[in-house]
């Protein structure tokens, strides 16, 4: 058996920072005759684009004619979804623009559940889809679906192209919009005779967007009330979302941070855009954030918040959320503003312009740490009182939190970690240490189980020289492993810890605590039966599979998957299905019942503020 | 008072831009009293009028939704005090010859026309503001009212001002 290996694939796609929205300048092209495929084309490889994912069929067949000869990378997944969450790995890894094509139909809608997750998280990416041709179209022809439609409530944008000659300036503006402003998906449907039409193909095309105008910088009024509003608070939080991070704007961050001495909290999207070790940082808020996280917001007199949305789960019942703070709300998209929470100052902008126009307006009065010295010493004994940990088993099984422990300490905060949904997601978020930017992938808004295989291997062509595990668990792993079989012949060695606890554990720990240990059909039969079994199953896939049973192995086996770069690795842990994520505010509860373990409330001491 | 709103979309002129507007309201739970779209003076612009029952918080949000939609180049709120705001009415009368003066003195009261005339039937067209209409089928309703339909309010901003011109649409 022959396994390719990065090296040997001629296309590599080279490491680009975070920051970089859009891939590369647009080279000139001298018109030049071609049909609409051959301009679909030339028009990604204008557009620098190195790798697209996807699964050809009818309709799309005529553009994967000259995509053969191209230099543009296809990547051939096993399922369209695997396509459009590579595609996201690709764009969360590195901040450009992640494409997958997909046929018409049934290939189409396989890429629905992916573009969703793309668009609650935000990530630009492009779908190209085959459609029927023009003349078919409404006829419920063979593998006809409506999905410019179907997909209009989970795209930023989309296109069905109706000429050859429209083609590249839609890719153009397709990418644009995809990257600019509130980065999202867009889908351009392109019937098939469209396709084949014979057009002339030039670079660039004339962008004609007359009503996309995103506002990047903010209003200096605006700037100006949120200093006075932070030189005037006595408990502020540095409240920070996923847009910090795809603005470019963690560098920034830091120094407003350490300038101002305020407290930092990190959404679940924003994991990495401030370093975990720094004293600053309070950990994640939300319903399994850190104690102090969600002290410090409800207790808050200001929240300054950054590139983030007030989700339900970051705030928990919205009426009772930071009851006493002020709210600063800077974000790039005006309908988040206000959409969930009041803000008392409204800023319109990308978080970095935000960010380095706060620091230029604080830098005069900011006192650091010391400024809030009575806020920090409640905040550290919270912080002292409730750190994150977790209890061992006393069933003799492996705790699913040392695994994900040991993981991020031997690997370390240059790896990229991509999560499935779930407990393991919880955990990755809780015992993995992010330093870094771009090292924490998953699926936030949406909560897509099987997101992290297919991200895992998006995000590795994108990062071949970096380490990228998939944190997953036993069934979210059931959902899309078969894109290991697409890393194991394409050469992308990623690494996968399933979190084998046997059921739906995330389910299942509600089903324990609101449903009475009523466990309706959420056992999998993965440890019971040991169906399937993710070694033999790695095996089948061309990946190497290994197993963990026992915690004196956990060490051993991590660094064994370490040594092998050659081909993907799939571990199976063994792991006990009893544990639980903690803290936890239940559902629609207020944060203030944040729940520190099983039974265990946090005693706040109203006099300490 | 209701909180009746009236916005004037403007969009470009694409196929399926109606429908991003209209999916809009529906997936984000506002409800659209009434709506009317045509073409406008560039033909490369069409002007949607909408009217939603919203408050003025849920209102700001849809506007915003409405705003981020990259086919829409502007939206205006017209205040109905400083706009002219019209619906257009057709409606099928019974009406025999014992009633026919009748109905017609009505049609003569409300500045309506009788548009076909049928041996037990009048058909009556009648534009006005939402009020006016409403009290003409109000007067209308004793003799029967077989059919009618009516369209949706359409709004225009009073003065020499139009909300057409602009850096907003430059490109457009």
């Amino acid at each position: 058996m022959t396994r390719p290996t990065p090296e040997s694939l001629a296309h590599r796609a080279t490491p680009a920072t975070v920051a970089a929205a859009v891939n590369t300048a647009p080279a000139t092209v001298a018109p030049v005759a071609t049909t609409g495929a051959g301009a679909l084309v030339r028009s990604l490889e204008a557009l620098g684009v190195e790798v697209v994912f996807g699964i050809p069929g009818g309709t799309i067949l005529p553009a994967y004619d000259p995509l053969f000869d191209s230099k543009v990378r296809h990547i051939l997944v096993r399922h369209e979804q695997g396509a459009g969450h590579a595609a996201t790995g690709y764009a969360q890894a590195t901040g450009r623009v992640g494409v997958c094509i997909a046929t018409s139909g049934p290939g189409a809608t396989n890429l629905v559940t992916a573009i969703a997750d793309a668009y609650m998280d935000s990530v630009p990416i492009v779908a190209i889809t085959g459609q029927v041709t023009r003349a078919a179209i409404g006829t419920d022809a063979f593998q006809e679906a409506d999905i410019q439609g179907i997909t209009l409530p989970i795209t930023k944008h989309n296109f069905l192209v109706q000429t050859a000659e429209e083609l590249p300036r839609i890719l153009a503006e397709a990418f644009h919009l995809a990257a600019t402003g509130r980065p999202g998906p867009v889908l351009v449907d392109v019937p098939k005779d469209v396709q084949q039409d014979q057009t002339t193909f030039f670079w660039p095309p004339a962008l004609d967007l007359p009503g996309y105008r995103p506002t990047l910088h903010p209003h200096g009024k605006q700037i100006r009330e949120a200093a006075r509003l932070i030189a005037a608070a006595k408990r502020p939080v540095l409240y920070v979302g996923g847009g910090v991070h795809k603005a470019g704007a963690t560098d920034g961050l830091r120094k407003l941070a350490e300038l101002t001495g305020i407290p930092v909290v990190t959404t679940l999207m924003a994991l990495g855009a401030f370093p975990d070790s720094h004293p600053q940082h309070l950990g994640m808020p939300g319903m399994h954030g850190t104690v102090p996280a969600v002290y410090a917001l409800q207790k808050a007199d200001l929240l300054i918040t950054l590139g983030a949305r007030f989700d339900d789960r970051v705030t928990g019942k919205l009426d009772s959320f930071a009851p006493d703070a002020k709210i600063v709300h800077a974000d790039i998209d005006p309908a988040e503003i206000g959409k969930n929470r009041h803000a008392d100052v409204p800023i319109v902008g990308d978080a970095r312009h935000v960010i380095d126009e706060l620091i230029a307006a604080v830098s005069g009065s900011a006192g650091g740490t010391e400024h809030y010295a009575a806020w920090w010493a409640t905040l550290n004994d919270i912080r002292e009182r409730y750190p994150l940990g977790y209890d061992e088993p006393t069933d003799g099984t492996l705790a699913p939190q040392y695994v994900i422990e040991r993981i991020g300490e031997i690997v370390g905060p240059d790896a990229i970690y991509c999560a499935g949904v779930g407990q393991h997601q919880m955990w990755a978020s809780q015992f993995i240490r992010y330093e870094k930017p771009g090292t924490w992938l998953n699926s936030g808004g949406a909560g897509t189980m099987g997101y992290a295989v297919p991200a895992a291997m998006g995000a590795k062509v994108a990062q071949p020289g970096t380490t990228v595990w998939a944190i997953d668990g036993d069934g979210c792993f059931q959902m899309t492993n078969q894109e290991l079989a697409t890393c194991a012949l394409e050469g992308i060695p990623i690494k996968v810890a399933v979190i084998n606890n046997g059921n739906l554990g995330m389910v299942r720990q509600w089903q324990t605590l609101f449903y009475d240990g009523r466990y309706s059909n959420t056992e999998l039969g993965t440890h019971k039966h040991r169906i399937p079994d993710f070694v033999k199953l790695a095996e089948a896939l061309g990946c190497i599979g290994l197993r963990c049973e026992s915690k004196d192995d956990v060490d051993k086996v991590i660094k064994q998957a370490m040594e092998i770069n050659d081909a993907p690795v799939v571990i199976d842990f063994t792991v006990g299905k009893d544990a639980m994520v903690w803290p936890m505010v239940a559902a629609g509860t207020s944060n203030d019942e944040i729940m520190f373990a099983r039974d265990v409330r946090p005693a706040f001491e109203e006099d300490d503020l | 008072m209701t909180n009746k709103h009236t916005l004037s979309v403007l969009v470009e002129n694409k196929p399926g831009v109606l429908a991003r507007v209209s999916g809009l309201f529906s997936r984000r739970s506002f409800n659209i009293d009434s709506l009317a779209v045509g073409e406008t003076e560039n033909p490369d612009v069409s002007r949607i009028t909408i009217v939603v029952n919203a408050d003025s918080n849920p209102l700001e949000q849809v506007t915003k939704q409405l705003n981020k939609l990259v086919n829409v180049l502007k939206i205006v709120e017209l205040d109905p005090a400083q706009s002219v705001q019209r619906e257009l009415l057709l409606v099928k009368v019974r009406a025999d010859r014992a009633q026919r003066s009748q109905v017609l003195e009505t049609v003569e009261l409300f500045r309506a026309r009788v548009i076909d005339v049928a041996p037990d039937t009048l058909t009556i067209e009648a534009t006005g503001n939402p009020d006016k209409l409403d009290a003409l089928l109000r007067d209308l309703e004793p003799y029967g009212i077989k059919e009618m339909v009516q369209s949706g309010l359409v709004a225009i901003g009073r003065g020499s001002r139009s909300i057409t011109t602009g850096p907003a649409l430059r490109a457009a």
